[in-house]
């Protein structure tokens, strides 16, 4: 498994757009790619998961990568992550 | 005649007949099905049909609102297509056989109750999203049509709520107004009023017998006035009028610049008291904000703002402007402007007490906060930092020390920081005369006229007595100004005046002649004082 963190920068949190933009990207990968805040696990591919979280601007979460691409789909991720959410 | 209230989200004047918009509360019957596997087909089909209307409003609300608008369909197809949201309608067709028209309905009120319960106002309302897109799927198994509008007169529409599809379905070349009993600021009523600059107002309470009837809303006051006798008739028309002009000359002058006709170019700046006038600092185009009064931030609150309550605003402050200059000053309260916490002592003359800078200086904790916040917020955009109600050169050297600290505080946590033009309000005649030596220390000045004509004259502006004396062109005032301009440029600092003066339409050539550099007024000032700049010769 591969984790990366990140600090959600828009102002109004991981609210229908950057969630949605999320999931699309996710979407993407053949792994299991999960997302943390705190105590709280949600699925990545899924929208009311994401927003069920109720990430706020400047808030930590954490991804996790799991399947056997992990590697090159974390990367990509967090190289997504950073330029647009 | 009858006048409702609700809250304003966006201002005008509309004039319009009413159509209340019914929702069919569609009611759902929960069937038994012999064929869980034939209803679980029928879910898939509508799941795809709704999906292709999403994508066609998609393509319609692109072109009518823009993409930032539009997305929100995008949203709802993901949320259609949301595996959570897929496999609670199956689980509850197939554990109770029952139809998918039940099974999406349950569905939908187990996720909109879950946004509802959030803590969060935005997620809140998500809640009519997952309804949104619930009443679209039963509306396309039972092949039910929605309403529309199709309005052929100007019309104001009234609803419980609006969803995002029904605006978007709206013909609204006729809609003048929107007025709902529910929603928040936040809602897709509010959105599409900025958006399609029309007033609108929520937390409406009205009676079904006005659908039909004349009305007006008052987008400034927040009320529906149902069946205006004449004379309210009349006066909202010219006041409509007024709004139309003024819209005109906002088409003919946004965008341009604010230069006069020999080439010189003013900047022309906005006064603002919060975040709430952000959106009519960019309505009015105004290329920047020159006096972003802090007060508010502690005003709101029962004790001191955090370092981080403060950063936020100022740094959304500033992302919203883009890059546009952002001049803030820093806390400028008094015996007159009381917060309780601070436990200021009721003085006999509080315009001349412990105020503004003076406490500052004096509560050191309180003032690093802010400028802490206000540095962090600089790696946003391009933040301005000006002090009032300077009398000596020693207060801004003293100032100018402590910004040392808390950069170099900064830098040693590893926080970032952007350039930082430091000024100074010049608002006490002391700050006049000594205005060459203060040009030297600072990157600007910016005159406050209300408090330099108060103490210039020694008039208190809120005494009745003395209206008839009091000369807003008094020539003591205006010699100050011209004399600050040129002590400012020949220190280097660039001058410009925040104070109700800068608004007065019959001194901009004045000041331009002086060779001001800067005028910030309020937002709707913005726009006339611009044509006068470019009429200028």
């Amino acid at each position: 498994m591969v984790k990366f963190a990140f600090v959600v920068k828009d102002e109004m949190g991981l609210h229908a757009r950057p969630a949605g933009l999320l999931v699309k990207e996710a979407g993407k990968c053949s792994s299991k790619v999960t997302i943390k805040k705190g105590e709280k696990t949600g699925d990545a591919k899924r929208i009311f998961n994401i927003m069920g979280l109720s990430v706020k601007g400047g808030e930590e979460v954490e991804i996790m990568v799991e399947g056997e691409k992990e590697q090159e789909e974390a990367a990509a991720l967090e190289a997504f992550v950073a330029e647009n959410i | 005649m009858k006048t409702y209230s609700g809250k304003p989200v966006f201002n005008g004047i509309a004039i319009g007949q009413i159509q209340i918009l019914k929702k069919e509360k569609k009611n759902v019957f929960r069937n038994h099905v012999e064929d869980v596997e034939q209803e679980l087909l029928r879910m898939e089909r509508a799941v795809a049909e709704a999906n292709e209307q999403l994508q066609k409003l998609y393509g319609k609300a692109l072109l009518e609102v823009g993409e930032s608008g539009a997305a929100i369909f995008e949203v709802h197809q993901m949320m259609l297509a949301d595996l959570d949201y897929q496999e609670s309608i199956q689980n509850i067709i197939r554990t109770q056989q029952v139809n998918a028209e039940y099974a999406v309905a349950v569905t939908a009120d187990n996720f909109a109750d879950m946004f509802a319960m959030m803590d969060d106002a935005y997620m809140k309302e998500r809640a009519a999203d997952v309804r949104d897109i619930s009443e679209r799927l039963i509306s396309v198994l039972t092949e039910e049509e929605k309403e529309e509008v199709s309005a052929k007169v100007p019309t104001i529409v009234v609803a419980e709520d609006l969803s995002p599809s029904e605006t978007v379905q709206m013909d609204k070349s006729r809609v003048r107004s929107f007025v709902t009993r529910y929603g928040s600021s936040n809602s897709h009523t509010a959105i599409l009023a900025r958006t399609m600059n029309v007033p609108a107002l929520i937390g409406l309470d009205y009676e079904e017998e006005i659908d039909g009837k004349k009305a007006i809303v008052d987008g400034f006051k927040g009320e529906l006035i149902v069946e205006p006798d004449e004379a309210v008739l009349a006066e909202y028309e010219e006041k409509a009028a007024q709004e139309e002009a003024k819209r005109l000359l906002l088409q003919e002058l946004k965008g341009k610049e604010t230069v006069t006709l020999g080439g010189r170019e003013i900047r022309l700046y906005a006064n603002i008291g919060g975040i709430s006038d952000l959106q009519s600092v960019m309505q009015n185009d105004a290329a920047g904000i020159g006096l972003f009064r802090s007060e508010f931030l502690y005003l709101e609150k029962d004790t001191y703002p955090t370092e981080d309550e403060q950063f936020k605003i100022y740094r959304s402050v500033a992302e919203t402007m883009a890059g546009k200059k952002v001049i803030i000053r820093t806390l400028d309260i008094g015996a007159d402007k009381q917060i309780g916490y601070f436990g200021l002592e009721k003085e006999e003359n509080p315009a001349m007490g412990y105020r503004a800078i003076r406490i500052c200086l004096k509560r050191i904790d309180v003032f690093k906060t802010q400028l802490r916040a206000l540095y962090r917020a600089s790696a946003y955009g391009n933040i301005g930092i000006m002090f009032p109600m300077i009398i000596s050169v020693n207060e801004v050297k003293r100032i100018k020390e402590i910004v040392e600290e808390v950069k170099k505080e900064l830098t040693a946590d590893g926080i970032a920081y952007g350039d930082v033009e430091l000024g100074i309000m010049i608002e006490t005649p002391a700050a006049v005369m000594i205005s060459g030596e203060l040009a030297e220390e600072v990157d600007f000045f910016s005159i406050g006229t209300n408090d330099l004509t108060q103490y210039t004259l020694a008039i208190d502006r809120q005494n009745a007595k003395l209206d008839d004396i009091y000369d807003a062109h008094h020539p003591a005032v205006l010699r100050m100004i011209q004399m600050v301009i040129e002590n400012g440029h020949k220190g280097g600092a660039w001058v410009g005046i925040c104070g109700e003066l800068g608004a007065d339409l019959t001194l901009t050539d004045t000041f331009v002649e002086m060779g001001i550099d800067e005028l910030s007024v309020s937002p709707s000032c913005v726009l006339p004082i611009r044509k006068k700049i470019r009429e200028h010769e």
